[in-house]
């Protein structure tokens, strides 16, 4: 526990807290710039550009975005507010369960190209084919495969996931070491004693490595996948439609406070899952955090 | 500790005979002969040591030996039965540790006995008295990583005696190790030899090192691989560091080994490899230190 504490109240806790504030500093000036610089006195500027048949230029003035003490004041408004965490509670539901089909589906499939060359070589190509394709583009056609909306915005989080991680099952259970086989081999293990004792731990440190990734490629593709596929608000009994739906229906609304709150959310919530996954990460590979 | 006697396996020393075995690479455009016709006898119950010098082949007769690859032509045995792919009469040490990083020094060791589903109370008893026997009661529960250099060699010996093999098979074990673990290995090992006897086949580059170990030394040829001398250590066991400059026997033997590995080094320098080169190298620091 003291070591805990002592690594809470570390120098790195001390450079992230700094940054931070200086990052919402630096927001918060910017955005009171526009009190500051009146666009009004710089009349002429804008005339004579005209002059030169130039349109009038806007520069892209960080003040249009609400600064973080107006964002701090929206956000006690809806703190409060069923429908807010309804959004939270939406998305997280629909990355957990989209990412946890990529595992499902990732994982083994990773493995088989990995162990069987006949898989690999089946497999492989139209894995390849496939994995360039942005997640986005597949919203149109997941709307059209998928019976409900729920699944088609699963299905394209699942895709944001699983190309990472049978990536990286592949790539990581490929470079154990050969020695490992041959010394496992000598004493006398069989075919599913190998690969439940030496594949499966030596692609573990992979596996999660291509969890952490994916994870992070979900929260960017449910977004998107929800903004576009349009809410979703049947699912919940509230309003919400997820985050990205909050977003979206904040700019509709013209509400540029929530688009901010709504973000910072979509950032929280995907720090917060990394974080968990790296935890269980450690827990499922002892060996790599020693010391 | 009384009982641990009564936990040692009996050990059935085997003999390994090689008979004209070639082994290439490549096919027939870009064909490597890396052992020739090679043939030796890895006698029972006796620590051989191979040396010879560095990418002369000795590696690739070990891959032969354990069964991991097929000779291009010529017969291995065991006790006269043809050697057929790997298998726990014939274990290797190999040149880095090959532990399981994953797995705890307990687990490691345990490795050969689970795979075979021979987890008995005798196993477990063994692993105990090995445990002991290689000092690492205290690091049972540790990882590979978390050992020295030396703990995980004498973990990795552990493993291998656990299977009670009938050849071990050590490539060039000791290697990157600094020189004083290294010596304390070689004490290590040789008494745990000394007290199985088992057959035992080590190879290495260091002429010191085969002079403490060997009761037989195999110097082997340059590319492709071949027996040109063998030598018999009669220094009696157990051996002293200072025996290596002290006793005649191994000054007489370590003089004979050196010319004969300058021959094969000479021939080789003379067609231009780095291996050669290194082992001019170091034969002439040899000949200035003795």
């Amino acid at each position: 526990m003291a070591a805990g504490t002592k690594r809470f109240f570390g120098s790195k806790t001390w450079r992230g807290a700094i940054s931070l504030v200086v990052f919402l500093l630096i927001w918060e000036i910017g955005s009171l710039s526009k009190i500051w610089i009146k666009w009004e006195s710089f009349e002429w500027l804008r005339q004579m550009l005209t002059a030169f048949g130039l349109k009038p230029i806007y520069l892209p003035w960080i003040g249009a975005v609400p600064a973080p003490t107006e964002v701090l004041m929206a956000w006690t408004h809806i703190i409060g507010d069923a429908s807010y965490w309804q959004s939270w509670y939406i998305s997280l539901l629909r990355v957990i369960s989209g990412f946890i089909a990529a595992m499902i589906v990732g994982i083994p499939f990773g493995l088989l190209l990995a162990v069987s060359r006949t898989a690999y070589g089946i497999g492989f190509p139209v894995f390849e084919v496939l994995r360039p394709i942005p997640p986005l583009a597949w919203v149109p056609a997941s709307i059209i495969f998928w019976p409900t909306q729920e699944l088609s915005i699963g299905f394209v989080i699942f895709l944001g996931a699983i190309f990472t991680i049978v990536i990286n099952v592949v790539g990581g259970a490929r470079s154990i070491d050969l020695r490992y086989f041959q010394a496992a081999r000598s004493m006398g293990s069989s075919q599913w004693d190998i690969f439940r004792r030496i594949i499966l731990p030596g692609t573990l440190p992979s596996i999660v490595v291509g969890c952490e990734v994916g994870m992070g490629i979900t929260w960017n593709v449910v977004v998107a996948a929800e903004m576009i596929s349009g809410g979703g608000s049947q699912v919940g009994g509230t309003s919400g439609g997820g985050l990205g739906f909050f977003i979206w229906n904040s700019y509709v609304g013209g509400s540029y406070e929530q688009v901010v709150i709504g973000m910072i959310s979509i950032g929280i919530a995907g720090y917060v899952s990394s974080e968990l996954l790296r935890a269980l990460g450690k827990r499922v590979t002892p060996w790599l955090h020693l010391r | 500790m009384s009982d641990m006697n009564n936990v040692r396996p009996v050990i059935k020393a085997g003999e390994i005979v090689v008979s004209n075995v070639s082994k290439s690479y490549g096919g027939a455009q870009f064909n490597k002969e890396v052992v020739k016709d090679c043939s030796f006898t890895i006698e029972r119950a006796k620590l051989t040591v191979m040396i010879g010098p560095s990418g002369c082949g000795k590696s690739t007769l070990i891959r032969l030996l354990a069964g991991f690859e097929k000779p291009s032509s010529g017969t291995i045995t065991l006790d006269g039965k043809p050697v057929d792919g790997p298998g726990r009469d014939r274990l290797v040490l190999f040149q880095e540790s090959a532990l399981f990083p994953w797995m705890t020094t307990y687990e490691n060791i345990l490795y050969g006995p689970r795979a075979r589903g021979e987890v008995t109370r005798e196993t477990i008893d063994l692993a105990e008295f090995l445990l002991n026997k290689v000092g690492l009661q205290d690091f049972r529960n540790k990882y590979p990583t978390q050992l020295s250099g030396g703990m995980q060699r004498r973990a990795e010996l552990a493993r291998a005696m656990i299977n009670n093999p009938q050849v071990m098979i050590l490539d060039e074990p000791f290697r990157g190790l600094d020189a004083m673990t290294k010596e304390l290995m070689w004490e290590y090992y040789s008494a745990i030899y000394e007290e199985n006897r088992r057959t035992n086949f080590f190879v290495t580059t260091d002429i010191d090192e085969a002079i403490f170990l060997a009761d037989r030394i195999l110097i082997m040829s340059n590319v492709p691989a071949q027996v040109r001398a063998v030598l018999e250590v009669k220094v009696p066991r157990p051996r002293k560091l200072l025996d290596l400059v002290e006793n005649d026997q191994s000054n007489d033997i370590k003089m004979q080994a050196l010319s004969i590995l300058h021959e094969e080094a000479m021939k080789s320098f003379s067609r231009g490899s780095k291996a050669a080169a290194d082992f001019v190298d170091a034969y002439s620091k040899r000949v200035a230190r003795s």
